[in-house]
């Protein structure tokens, strides 16, 4: 019974489909590697609750236009794929942005238009026409799954630190205790503005790439170091 | 009048696209290392939002919004979920005719804006400035001003920093920041002298 169990499940989560969810995470990451995304979304960080379902709709949007867009990947011409493509997209953020509007609507307000913009995202479009374009409908919706995740984990890990420096709490609930409340942190303000989401990001490329020098983009220029005589000028 | 110019100010300066909305990030960082360029589709950006704010404005207006329809005669149908879906199909559409009017009677701007011209429909300033357009309730005049205001605040924005990263290439970065890392930090830096416009009171 068990090698029949072990049999069905094989094709779902064989070597291909588990490269699709894993690797986007860091490796393959769509916002550090890929730049991909960037644009919708720095702006609903301020806040955990908000970057959460942010990308949670973005997840979805994804994973389910990769696997609309690939199962009728043999039936678009080439020329207007475009378009197709991004109807479906289109629709499927309706869906959401509607669905967010009849569940939370507090939280769709302060998303405002960045549910509209998952559209132009570039994660959706990018992973549609990268790869549901060529594969099959489950790895594609797994590949969508996974670069969803990929973006999610560096929205959190930005909101994260923007919302417990920048205000002290996490999802609403107080963890640092404010010293206008009697305690003894001192929110630092900056940390809700927009700048201090690139430099978020630019920090989290960096510890990225420390650590996967493969990732770094070779120079178009070095820089000759003349302080130390012998060594510079022959690189 | 006034009303007019406080806005185009603010559409330019206090809530501009790129630094302070973090909209056509995408392009934003990916076609900003040569000044040419970035001023090529900076204006490109400009033009298709000059056009494309109004353009969905109007359509918003008599045909989307509730009881827009009355016109027809129809009266309580509310279609206004469907913004979404057309207004990316009229950038779309209006992206195509411009390129093809370009084509055949401006060659000389189709051969320098023609290969920004596709990466237009898809970057999140045009359809965003349009979503603000819907959301903020402007009507015609506004949405004129609001296009041309932000599609130039965003042609600055990717102006200043191409200027910004030419100048990059001669520092002594860290090997792992080099490239995109560094690059966000700089936008971060001009985000940040943006949000002095923001003490602006109009």
């Amino acid at each position: 019974m068990s090698a029949v169990i072990e049999e069905v499940k094989q094709p779902i989560l064989n070597e291909e489909t588990k490269k699709v969810l894993i690797s986007p995470l860091v490796n393959n990451n769509p916002i550090t590697l890929q730049v991909l995304g960037i644009c919708s979304a720095l702006a609903v960080t301020s806040k955990m609750s908000t970057s959460l379902i942010m990308a949670l709709a973005l997840t979805l949007v994804t994973a389910f236009s990769s696997a609309a867009i690939s199962a009728i990947r043999n039936h678009i011409p080439g020329s207007i794929r475009i378009i197709v493509q991004m109807t479906i997209i289109a629709s499927l953020v309706i869906v959401v942005d509607q669905l967010l509007k009849a569940v939370a609507y507090d939280v769709s307000k302060q998303l405002s238009v960045f549910v509209g913009l998952i559209i132009t995202n570039c994660i959706v479009m990018g992973r549609a026409e990268a790869y549901a374009m060529k594969n099959p409908p489950l790895e594609s919706f797994m590949d969508g799954i996974g670069n969803g995740a990929g973006y999610s984990l560096i929205l959190v890990t930005v909101a994260f630190f923007r919302e417990i420096l920048g205000s002290g709490k996490l999802l609403g609930m107080e963890v640092l205790k404010l010293t206008k409340d009697g305690g003894w942190y001192d929110p630092n303000g900056l940390m809700l503005l927009p700048p201090s989401a690139f430099f978020i990001i630019g920090l989290i490329i960096w510890g990225v790439r420390q650590y996967k020098p493969e990732q770094r983009e070779t120079q178009d220029f070095k820089i000759m170091s003349i302080s130390h005589g012998e060594g510079g000028g022959h690189h | 009048m006034e009303a007019y110019i406080s806005l185009f100010v603010k559409a330019v300066f206090i809530e501009n696209l790129a630094l302070s909305f973090f909209l056509g990030m995408c392009t934003f960082i990916a076609v900003s290392k040569k000044i040419s360029t970035a001023m090529g589709l900076g204006i490109a950006v400009m033009v298709v939002q000059a056009i494309t704010v109004p353009a969905n404005n109007f359509m918003y207006h008599s045909l989307l919004k509730e009881d827009a329809l009355s016109w027809l005669g129809i009266k309580g149908v509310d279609l206004s979920f469907l913004a979404l879906l057309s207004c990316i199909g009229m950038i779309a559409a209006l992206v195509q005719i411009l390129e093809m009017v370009l084509d055949k009677f401006f060659p000389a701007l189709y051969f320098a804006l023609g290969i920004f011209l596709p990466l237009i429909t898809v970057n999140c300033a045009i359809l965003g400035g349009s979503l603000f357009m819907i959301e903020r309730d402007y009507n015609f005049g506004e949405s004129v001003t609001y296009g041309i205001g932000s599609g130039l605040g965003w042609a600055l924005a990717i102006t200043v920093m191409a200027g910004v990263r030419e100048k990059l290439k001669y520092s002594d970065i860290p090997p792992a920041l080099q490239g995109l890392g560094i690059t966000f930090i700089t936008a971060g830096l001009m985000s940040l002298g943006f949000m002095a416009f923001s003490g602006i009171q109009l």
